[in-house]
């Protein structure tokens, strides 16, 4: 099936099928330069603080400088699901099966960055990411993880307002389903569009014709 | 039946599984006393309801709604979690010299492409007093000859670096050395010719250093100083170098997997050698830094130490955990 969107679906042990948004390589970029500028500031306090201690403050700096060059993302991926760049992006990362993010997936998609920066800032993951259909890095693919949006609540009780009114004509699933759709997204949309879209499919106009299809959509919903 | 019954039927379900995922969302310190093993049963309803709700075309906010429960269930459900204590004891005991010993062809392969070029070089160095100048430049031969001249009050360090501490070195260590072995295991991503080339270059370094120092006449320094974190630091690269060619094999050869699932397969063996390959170096890099650099030690007691460390490594990668190996 052509997919339009970049929505990853598999199915649970549960016979249910989930659906990831994945991330593409603009807002992980942008999640990259913040956890940067977050690392070297950090760094830049560490340094200020440790390296007038003469040479004992060397030797630490040096220890949290390669704990923050390898273990960064490792240590917020797992304890957090991701760094917190990713989160101010609205970005998790997840095993390709959906499930949080554990040790061993965190440490092999991290420490394979250096293949993805390989040549020059990510440049082969850059690559990789297009080649491939859910926007996977090297690492990610060896990893088997993707980096994928998470979902702000969802809707939920959407009253209709209107009069339940009797369909004309038999309508099929998708078209009844449209409706519904119709009718929850009504709140959302600019009052002039509502009418627009009200008016494809009854002959009144206007605000009576937005009553009469969400009339319908009620109908659909709770039956008169 | 119409959505509308669907939901005053089903809402208190869905409600009391929302209460259960947001408490177990907190940490455990801030979390109300919860029924946890209510979470199984209400998930399996929660994906029955989320199933009818797809297959009965209900409207999408509704799907979306039930689609994004489930999929918290699914990831407080199926996370893994454990004593991470304990998984370090296992991991030390049998998991990471298991791995090792399942992958011992990866293993002798990248052994044999360090100890092969390095002992070329080496002997071609010690044979040839110019030969080092093929590989270093004439400041870095300098340099190097200056850490392990017998002249010099604190062998293995460079002149920028004779008023480091021990624990500024341990330090330095850490940083320089697991990296190289994180780099040598990465580069093996592609299609293993990284991890290849920087085997061989370190096997020429090393060699060639070991070979001039030796013609130099600096055993007495050079060979008491690596004498003591050699074993865990040569071994440590040879193991990241195989972790790094079961990278380049899972591309090169999947074998009947499909290359990804090759390749996802050899990772996660890999990142066992990896782990165990750094936690050697870490043990390599306090040795080097306390050990290796104290000269009021006699060179027989550094050697004999050396022998022990060698021997112990050796019997500790060949048999601990043997008989445990489940996989």
């Amino acid at each position: 099936m052509l997919q339009l969107d970049t929505v990853h679906t598999f199915e649970t042990p549960e016979g249910v099928d989930l659906g990831l948004r994945v991330a593409g390589p603009v807002p992980r970029a942008l999640a990259f330069v913040l956890d940067t500028l977050i690392r070297y500031a950090v760094l830049f306090v560490l340094s200020m603080i440790l390296l007038p201690l003469a040479e004992l403050g060397i030797g630490a700096f040096l220890i949290l400088l390669f704990l923050m060059e390898w273990f960064y993302p490792v240590l917020f991926e797992v304890t957090r699901g991701a760094t917190p760049g990713k989160k101010a992006m609205g970005l998790t990362v997840v095993h390709d099966n959906g499930t949080p993010i554990g040790w061993p997936a965190s440490l092999i998609r991290n420490l394979l960055r250096v293949v993805d920066f390989f040549p020059l800032f990510y440049g082969i993951g850059l690559l990789s990411m297009l080649i491939n259909r859910r926007f996977q890095r090297l690492g990610d693919l060896a990893a088997g993880t993707l980096v994928v949006y998470t979902e702000a609540a969802r809707r939920t009780d959407v009253t209709i307002e209107a009069e339940a009114r009797a369909l004309p004509v038999p309508l099929a699933v998708e078209e009844q389903r449209a409706l519904l759709d119709f009718a929850e997204r009504s709140t959302t949309l600019a009052p002039g569009r509502v009418e627009e879209l009200a008016e494809i499919i009854t002959d009144e106009h206007g605000p009576a014709a937005v009553q009469t299809v969400l009339g319908y959509a009620r109908w659909l919903e709770r039956g008169r | 039946m119409k959505q509308q019954q669907f939901i005053e039927q089903q809402r208190p379900l869905w409600d009391s599984f929302r209460q259960l995922a947001d408490e177990l969302d907190k940490p455990p310190r801030r979390r109300a006393a919860v029924e946890l093993e209510r979470l199984p049963e209400l998930y399996r309803r929660l994906c029955a309801d989320y199933a009818l709700a797809r297959h009965r075309h209900y409207s999408t906010g509704l799907v979306d709604e039930l689609h994004d429960l489930v999929q918290r269930g699914h990831r407080l459900l199926y996370q893994r979690k454990s004593f991470w204590l304990w998984r370090m004891v296992a991991f030390l005991w049998s998991g990471f010299p298991n791995t090792l010993r399942r992958h011992q062809r990866a293993f002798w392969l990248a052994t044999f492409l360090f100890y092969g070029p390095a002992l070329a070089m080496g002997l071609a160095c010690y044979l040839d007093p110019d030969f080092i100048y093929t590989i270093l430049d004439p400041f870095e031969v300098a340099s190097m000859e200056f850490m392990y001249d017998p002249a010099n009050p604190l062998p293995g360090r460079s002149e920028d670096r004779a008023s480091a501490t021990d624990f500024s070195m341990f330090g330095y260590y850490i940083w320089n050395n697991i990296g190289i072995g994180f780099r040598t295991f990465a580069s093996g991503m592609l299609a293993g010719v990284g991890t290849v080339l920087l085997l061989l270059f370190n096997g020429v370094v090393i060699g060639g250093v070991a070979g001039h120092l030796t013609q130099l006449g600096f055993s007495a320094t050079f060979w008491t100083f690596v004498a003591g974190h050699s074993a865990f630091e040569l071994t440590a690269i040879c193991i990241s170098g195989a972790a790094g060619l079961l990278l380049g094999k899972a591309i090169i050869a999947p074998g009947r997997r499909t290359r990804g699932e090759a390749l996802k397969w050899a990772a996660l063996e890999a990142v066992t050698l990896v782990l165990g390959a750094a936690l050697l170096l870490l043990g390599a890099a306090f040795i080097e830094a306390f050990w290796s650099s104290n000269g009021a030690v006699a060179p027989a007691v550094k050697y004999a130490v050396s022998a022990a460390m060698w021997t112990a490594l050796i019997l500790y990668l060949g048999l601990a955990g043997r008989g445990r190996d489940a996989a």
